[in-house]
């Protein structure tokens, strides 16, 4: 057994960190990385706490993301602990080994550090990462701030390796934001997350040779659509096991997690729904405009995929505006969130007015100044009752005002 | 084969080789082997083949060739006697033959419709060689 690492109630860390201690916390068997930024510390941290004895597993150094992905789904399926760390190029090599890791329903866990898709080049955060893999049959977890990204890693083994849901995880925290500013984390100690995550269990393991079994086949027409909808069953499913895990995970640390997060929103007329870092942001900046009298709140989906189209509807139930933040270049269509925001309300009895902005692309600072005016405009929307600003905006865009519809 | 529904096949698209493994499966000829139903075994591929081979058991001398060079396992030899050809897993391509050291061959390729037991009657005369 590894040596264990004596941890202070509370350490500085920063994202990346959090990512790595919890990956040594949870005594991976395998991890296969490849380094890129903003997510090369997370690796870097593993790697060190490997050499310095605090882990047992392997660490398979590979010529690239395609190939670290390709390590991950091999040594899951041979039957072990497999998690793997990266960021935007890296994450878009890796896809398609993404949907062979989903498709075969093996428990991987990717630290996923969210930046910019070139071109052109860019290392700064913004969520076009997160969002190239949404369709890749991936439980997609967001963390605001280093906290949640060493709690929300922690919980992504326990999720992905819970024998009802036997599916990938990747846990998303934002570029530099999160990863690179250190903030006071409270970890637990060694052996309590360890014995919060659990032994591993593995499924059909390829390296029990009593019971030889074929990966990935050929399947074509006769076969291929019911695998995949065996697998949607398994990831719709799989809400029920992840509030479950929040569960627990509060009567150990008294940390409260939602798979929607909402805040102000007892009241609220208006809100904004918007994922990692700018969440806090925006909590702020709601608060702000609460003292000017302006009953503003603010939803964020901690749960990417599934999609929680209930517990939207319910937390936005009372709302008349909404504003919903897309971080990723829309590529010819609204936003992501506005797209799905928008189908959890349609069916509901409450149809709030809906837009979409778009910002910070590419690390474009999202101040609190920038928030209060979307707050503003989206008033205009629940004041007037209809839609009098545009439906898709820029935020924070130089240059004449862009926006469409 | 029957098919099954989406809430039957194993999860992650695993195909388990054997329904039940009653010892060392290395042990137990190709044939006896208990294959699950989603095994590729039990599924045909003869429609990939343009051209069979026909085996010729009067001139085979059992050296093993074909069942050592098929990139399929469709040379059924059991207990280092060639039996013949698998048409199920046969795929048309013609190693069997071009390996085939005897002169007749006792493997040729004839047409997909060719009938074997006139295959067998017609088979070519032994090739003499020039000086």
């Amino acid at each position: 057994m590894a040596e264990k690492l004596k941890l202070q109630e509370v350490e500085v860390w920063d994202g990346n960190m959090a990512f790595a201690q919890a990956m040594r916390q949870a005594q991976i068997d395998v991890v296969a990385a490849y380094p890129i930024t903003p997510s090369t510390p997370t690796v870097h941290g593993y790697a060190k706490f490997l050499s310095d004895g605090y882990i047992d597993g392997e660490f398979v150094l590979v010529e690239s993301e395609h190939a670290a992905m390709s390590g991950c789904v091999g040594a899951a399926a041979a039957g072990g602990r497999v998690a793997t760390a990266t960021s935007s190029q890296g994450f878009a090599l890796m896809v398609e080994v993404l949907y062979q890791a989903a498709g075969m329903r093996l428990p991987i866990v990717l630290a996923l550090v969210n930046r910019a898709l070139a071109s052109p080049l860019n290392v700064n955060g913004d969520h076009s990462d997160m969002y190239l893999g949404r369709d890749a049959g991936w439980i997609m977890i967001d963390a605001f701030n280093a906290q949640e990204a060493y709690d929300l890693m922690l919980m992504g083994f326990k999720i992905a390796e819970d024998l009802s849901v036997r599916l990938p995880v990747m846990i998303n925290q934002d570029g530099f934001i999160t990863s690179h500013t250190a903030q006071n984390v409270r970890p637990l100690q060694d052996e309590e997350a360890y014995e919060f995550i659990g032994e591993y269990q593995s499924v059909n393991p390829m390296l029990d040779f009593s019971h030889p079994v074929t990966y990935g086949a050929q399947t074509e027409e006769d076969w291929h659509f019911e695998f995949k909808a065996r697998q949607h069953k398994a990831l719709m499913d799989s809400k029920a096991c992840i509030q479950e895990v929040f569960e627990s995970f509060k009567t150990v640390t008294a940390r409260e997690y939602n798979i929607v997060e909402s805040y102000e929103m007892d009241d609220a007329q208006i809100a904004i729904v918007a994922l990692g870092s700018t969440v806090e942001s925006a909590v702020f900046a709601a608060r702000k405009l609460r003292e000017e009298g302006i009953k503003a709140g603010v939803v964020a989906p901690r749960l990417l995929r599934p999609f929680p189209y209930e517990a939207i509807k319910d937390a936005l139930k009372d709302v008349k505006a909404i504003a919903t933040l897309d971080r990723s270049s829309p590529g010819g269509a609204l936003g992501m969130l506005y797209n799905e925001i928008s189908a959890a309300l349609y069916q509901g009895d409450n149809r709030p007015i809906i837009n979409n902005y778009i910002y910070g692309l590419g690390g474009r600072d999202m101040t609190q100044e920038n928030i209060m005016e979307i707050f503003r405009d989206i008033k205009k929307n629940a004041d007037a009752g209809k839609l009098v600003t545009p439906l898709q905006q820029f935020s924070g865009l130089r240059g004449p005002k862009l926006s469409f519809f | 084969m029957d098919y099954l529904g989406w809430d039957q096949v194993e999860a992650g698209a695993v195909l388990p080789s054997f329904d039940e493994v009653k010892g060392d499966i290395a042990l137990l000829k190709q044939a006896e082997r208990d294959y699950a139903p989603t095994n590729s075994y039990t599924a045909s591929v003869a429609d990939w083949r343009v051209f069979k081979p026909v085996f010729n058991r009067d001139l085979c001398i059992d050296c093993q060739n074909c069942w050592v060079f098929c990139p399929d396992t469709a040379i059924i030899a059991v207990d280092k006697k060639m039996v013949g050809i698998d048409y199920e897993h046969c795929k048309g391509c013609g190693v069997c033959v071009d390996v085939c050291p005897t002169n007749q061959k006792s493997l040729l390729m004839f047409d997909e419709n060719e009938d074997n037991d006139r295959a067998l009657q017609n088979w070519p005369e032994k090739i003499k060689k020039e000086k």
